[in-house]
């Protein structure tokens, strides 16, 4: 199912470029996909990610909505229900809590409270994340919020190739999935992507780099960051393997165990905050299931427990998980 | 000129404010280009709207509950150029948020500007709040909230106005329709003509302003003031005006308005217009302009240079204000 | 109620004016049996619409089932039955039985849905329906499918941001739906005046550019010329209307509530009296087209319904405790 390189033709795009790609290939073959939010028609979005579709595919499938979140989750659930595919965007994650009512006591309990006999096959796509000096509104991780939900899936996308994969897989999903975009990424972070479609499936997490001295687990603009701080611990002689989650929710349960049954030590890096965080469920799994492979105490690297991130450079750079903060945990725990 | 008591130095100090305004915009667009300042949200066009209600109001102690687009109102609300800038800049001394905010999301503590969030809205539910509080109180207060059209699209914009009218709260909600919400005109954003419209559904007068013309609105805020003084509730006041420039240092406003549609509407700059209404008044002369503008240069370098030495936050400071201490 | 048939120019006959009463009839006594479970310990939770039957039915009956879709809320007893629901699938719902076509007995009583019946599912947070019920509508208009999404709350919930987020949004996109409040005059205990400072809720309508409908809701016919006219104008692509019948709640709010003290008994029998399903009959009876017999027909009629749908419902299955994680997620697609 997932082509392999050299055995389809490639092109190498950004994270956001993989994004809008997807979202076109899937409207060329799906009509019941619209896509709406604020300002994603004339103007692209705020990111550009929707940049050409409304002139593509028309002012019916790609809406501009007026600036209400409830109402554009809202009334995703009711196109959903309808049989349309809606794909809406937040604006900015930030936003997304004015919508918090539909998506969590609404979209996630359809299903479950109709006894299966509705459903909200929908895609709600946001972009997330710092560093990019947007302060505390337009920075935050909101994964753990959502992941915390039955009924919801959460999936975040660490490279353009997976970008691809996992969009693709969303929209086909039956039920309601929350597709986080890291905004540093969208630009920086460039991949080779096959032009012919693939899915990968949600609940599926990816070694993205073998090791055997510690295990790094992780997701989205962190992979890349843990990538490039095992490159430097290679240097020290220590093996660190890089396990990309992509699923926040389900989690990869099996992955999580191999790799910490592999290697006895973990390392769980995430930029959302450290409490109540996705680190939590992933060390109370590996406690549960793994404990007596550990070596040592299972390490969290996150984001400070402050309400969000905050602007001035300084500060923000105090917050932010960077490659050489994870370099360090990751020696400490190697030298543990 | 009406009976409204503006008197020619009031005027004066309007347009002051106003031209003050615009000056320290233009810097923090240069900075910006400079690459000195991430981001920038501009008041430019805006300024008669702003500056005219700020007037309006028992500055300082009347609260305010702006938006990011507020910088005209609250440098008419006492915020110094140089408490901008060191907000521009993400300075530890900056009143607003000590680096923590993005720029333009005012606070002021000792001037009665409340702390806001970019999440739009939620202060017209604030403003609702603090009118309550002074309603209890008996402190003679009243609480403005600013916003765009597009924000009244929100549904804290309708939970809020009901509650103030409810409880004839002592708030004004003041909106400055640019007929934009970024790239979003607003026929996509309502159905209806006016913002103004939407008050019969609450119970309370609704007002359309020239939002171009700082007297007329200092006229209307007034009256809302006064009625919301006498506990006979809430008002929402409709400027009509237009942004100059794109949403912010971000945006690109070729991809969805037209350069004649911008040209027409800057024929319309209420700081021109006023200038132009001074000098026919008697009250204003070039000589006074150029003294002015003169003035501001001063104050605006005097306000960058003094940010851009200023000290940034100390990364140790990171997990202050979480909470209070017990 | 004086108005002969005629002067409501509708194309009702007399088969159809009888089974609305029908319908209201028959909620009325459901309701009451309800209660009596309730009572009895056999129900844990009531939540009553006895005094809005006039507006469900006649709303129900103005539109068409085959195309059109409800999202009711809590209250629509009546009005889900005159749509389709079967006295027996509301007392399944209401003792939380594992036949129940709402929720497999997932949700609290009265939290209707019935994919088949075009009833869409319901929450307990209010207002929530009514922008599903604009999404629902907005994409029959973009699959330009020829129906009408009705969507009804109560005037308090009016006051939540989604309903107003819903109904600017149903007027940019001129969605085909019809908002239709039944004030009844209270939130719970908050009376009107302390909800909004407005006498009629559909004076909102002007905030977004849409009509704004104020009809009597003790006059079924009255509501079925409104909805239907509205009905017309959503078809014909001319956007939503907001309708707001002034109705009445004879009951507490729920089984848990007691509401004698916001509400005087004075007050309530005042409003008693303006009882749709006494109105409706003594017009039928006017026009001849009802009578005593007719009357002690419906009545048995209606008991062994009720007798049945209770019987039913009490000899059906509960849900088996294994199903509990059953439709969290479809099956995967991948
Ligand atoms: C809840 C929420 N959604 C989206 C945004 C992103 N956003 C910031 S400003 C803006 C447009 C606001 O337009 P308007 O209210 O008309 O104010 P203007 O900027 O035109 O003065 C949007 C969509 C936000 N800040 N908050
Ligand atoms: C969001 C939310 N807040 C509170 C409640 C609790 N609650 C249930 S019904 C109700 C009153 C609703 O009044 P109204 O809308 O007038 O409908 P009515 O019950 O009178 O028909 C309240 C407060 C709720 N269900 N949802
Ligand atoms: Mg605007
Ligand atoms: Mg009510």
């Amino acid at each position: 199912m997932i082509p392999k390189a050299g055995q389809t033709t490639m092109a190498v795009l950004s994270y956001l470029e993989a994004i809008r790609e997807t979202l076109r290939q899937e409207m060329q073959r799906d009509s019941r996909i619209i896509i709406y939010g604020e300002d994603v028609g004339v103007r692209g979005g705020v990111f550009r990610v929707t940049e050409g579709l409304q002139k593509e595919f028309g002012e019916d499938r790609v809406i501009d909505s007026p600036l209400a979140e409830a109402a554009i989750v809202g009334t995703a659930i009711g196109a959903a229900v309808n049989g349309l595919r809606p794909v809406p965007e937040i604006q900015f994650a930030d936003f997304i809590f004015p919508a918090i009512n539909q998506i969590v006591q609404e979209a996630a309990r359809i299903r479950y409270r109709s006894n299966g006999t509705f459903h909200v096959p929908l895609v709600i796509r946001a972009p997330f994340g710092g560093g990019v000096h947007g302060a505390l509104y337009h920075s935050q991780s909101v994964e753990a919020f959502f992941a915390h939900v039955p009924g919801l899936k959460v999936v975040i996308p660490a490279t353009p190739y997976d970008a691809k994969g996992l969009l693709a897989s969303a929209i086909q999903d039956e039920d309601p999935v929350l597709y986080f975009e890291h905004k540093a990424a969208y630009r920086s972070l460039k991949g080779e992507v096959p032009d012919e479609r693939y899915l990968i499936p949600i609940g599926q997490a990816d070694v993205k780099r073998q090791g055997k001295d510690i295990s790094i687990i992780t997701y989205g603009l962190m992979v890349s960051y843990a990538l490039k701080a095992a490159e430097e611990l290679e240097k020290e002689g220590i093996s660190a393997e890089v396990l990309d989650l992509r699923s926040m929710r389900p989690l990869d349960v099996e992955a999580i165990l191999e790799t910490a049954k592999k290697t006895g030590k973990v390392l769980i890096v995430h930029e959302d905050n450290l409490t109540g965080g996705i680190g939590g469920e992933v060390s109370a799994l590996i406690s549960e299931h793994a404990l007596f492979y550990l070596d040592a105490p299972i390490m969290r690297l996150a984001g400070p427990d402050v309400p969000a991130m905050p602007y001035s450079a300084p500060l923000e750079h105090a917050f932010m998980v960077t490659p050489e903060k994870i370099r360090d945990k990751a020696r400490e725990l190697a030298k543990f | 000129m009406s009976d409204n008591g503006l008197t020619p130095e009031i005027m004066l100090d309007m347009y002051y404010h106003m031209v003050l305004a615009r000056a320290v915009d233009d810097r923090m667009w240069i900075l910006n280009r400079q690459g000195r300042a991430p981001v920038v949200y501009t008041s430019n066009g805006h300024e008669a709207a702003q500056v005219g209600s700020a007037f309006a109001l028992n500055r300082g102690e009347d609260w305010i509950c702006p938006y990011y687009r507020d910088l005209a109102l609250v440098l008419a609300y006492g915020m110094t150029p140089r408490e901008i800038m060191l907000h521009l800049l993400g300075r530890a001394e900056d009143p607003n948020s000590g680096g923590r905010q993005m720029p333009a999301h005012w606070g002021h503590a000792k001037l009665h500007i409340l702390t806001g969030g970019s999440v739009v809205a939620t202060q017209d539910v604030h403003a609702a709040g603090l009118a309550l509080a002074s309603k209890v109180l008996k402190d003679g207060r009243v609480s403005v909230a600013y916003f765009g059209e597009g924000s009244t699209s929100q549904g804290e914009f309708h939970e809020a106005l009901n509650f103030a009218a409810v409880h004839k709260l002592p708030v004004i909600f003041f909106n400055e329709n640019n007929g934009y919400a970024i790239s979003v005109p607003s026929r996509k954003q309502m159905a209806v003509q006016d913002v103004a419209a939407r008050a019969a559904g609450y119970g309370m007068p609704g007002v359309i302003v020239d939002g171009n013309d700082p007297v007329k609105v200092y006229e209307v805020v007034k009256e809302a003031a006064d009625r919301a003084r006498r506990g006979e509730g809430p008002t929402l006041i409709e400027a009509k005006t237009y942004r100059f420039v794109p949403h912010s240092s971000d945006d690109d406003d070729r991809a969805y308005r037209s350069r004649e549609e911008v040209a027409e509407a800057k024929k319309r700059d209420p700081i021109a217009m006023f200038e132009a209404r001074l000098k026919e008044a008697g009250i204003l002369t070039d000589e006074k302009v150029k003294e002015i503008q003169k003035e501001i240069k001063d104050i605006v370098n005097d306000a960058t240079d003094y940010a851009e030495k200023a000290a940034l936050p100390d990364p140790a400071t990171l997990g202050d204000h979480v909470y209070g201490s017990l | 109620m004086a108005k002969s048939k005629a002067l409501y120019g509708l194309d009702l006959d007399a088969d159809r004016l009888r089974t609305m009463y029908y319908y209201m009839v028959l909620s009325r006594e459901l309701d009451k049996r309800i209660w009596i479970l309730n009572r009895q310990g056999k129900s844990a939770f009531v939540i009553s619409g006895q005094g809005q039957e006039g507006v469900q039915v006649a709303s129900a009956l103005a539109l068409n089932p085959a195309t059109d879709w409800l999202a009711p809320y809590y209250r629509d007893m009546a009005m889900v039955m005159a749509f389709g629901m079967t006295p027996r699938e509301v007392m399944l719902g209401q003792l939380g039985r594992a036949l129940d076509p709402s929720s497999g007995g997932r949700q609290m009583p009265s939290h209707f849905g019935h994919h088949e019946k075009h009833i869409l599912t319901g929450s307990s947070p209010v207002a929530t329906q009514v922008v599903h019920a604009v999404g629902l509508a907005w994409s029959m208009k973009l699959k330009h499918e020829a129906g009408v999404v009705l969507t009804s709350l109560g005037e308090g919930s009016t006051n939540q941001g989604e309903f107003h987020e819903a109904l600017n949004f149903a007027a940019v996109h001129r969605v085909p739906v019809i908002v239709l409040v039944e004030n009844n005059g209270y939130a719970i205990s908050v009376p009107q005046h302390r909800e909004m400072a407005i006498q009629d809720v559909a004076i909102r309508a002007q905030g977004y550019g849409i009509p704004g409908v104020v009809v009597r809701g003790s006059d079924p016919l009255e509501v079925y010329q409104v909805i239907y006219e509205a009905r017309r104008r959503a078809i014909a692509g001319d956007g939503p209307t907001l309708v707001e019948a002034k109705t009445h709640r004879y009951t507490a709010h729920s089984s848990d509530d007691d509401d004698r003290s916001y509400r005087s008994r004075e007050q309530l029998e005042e409003e008693k009296r303006d009882d749709a399903v006494v109105r409706f009959r003594e017009w039928l009876e006017q026009e001849k087209l009802w009578d005593r017999e007719a009357e002690d027909t419906l009545k048995k009629r209606v008991k062994q319904e009720v007798d049945d749908a209770t019987d039913y419902a009490e000899a059906a299955e509960l849900p088996d405790a294994g199903t509990v994680y059953d439709h969290v997620y479809g099956s995967s697609p991948a």
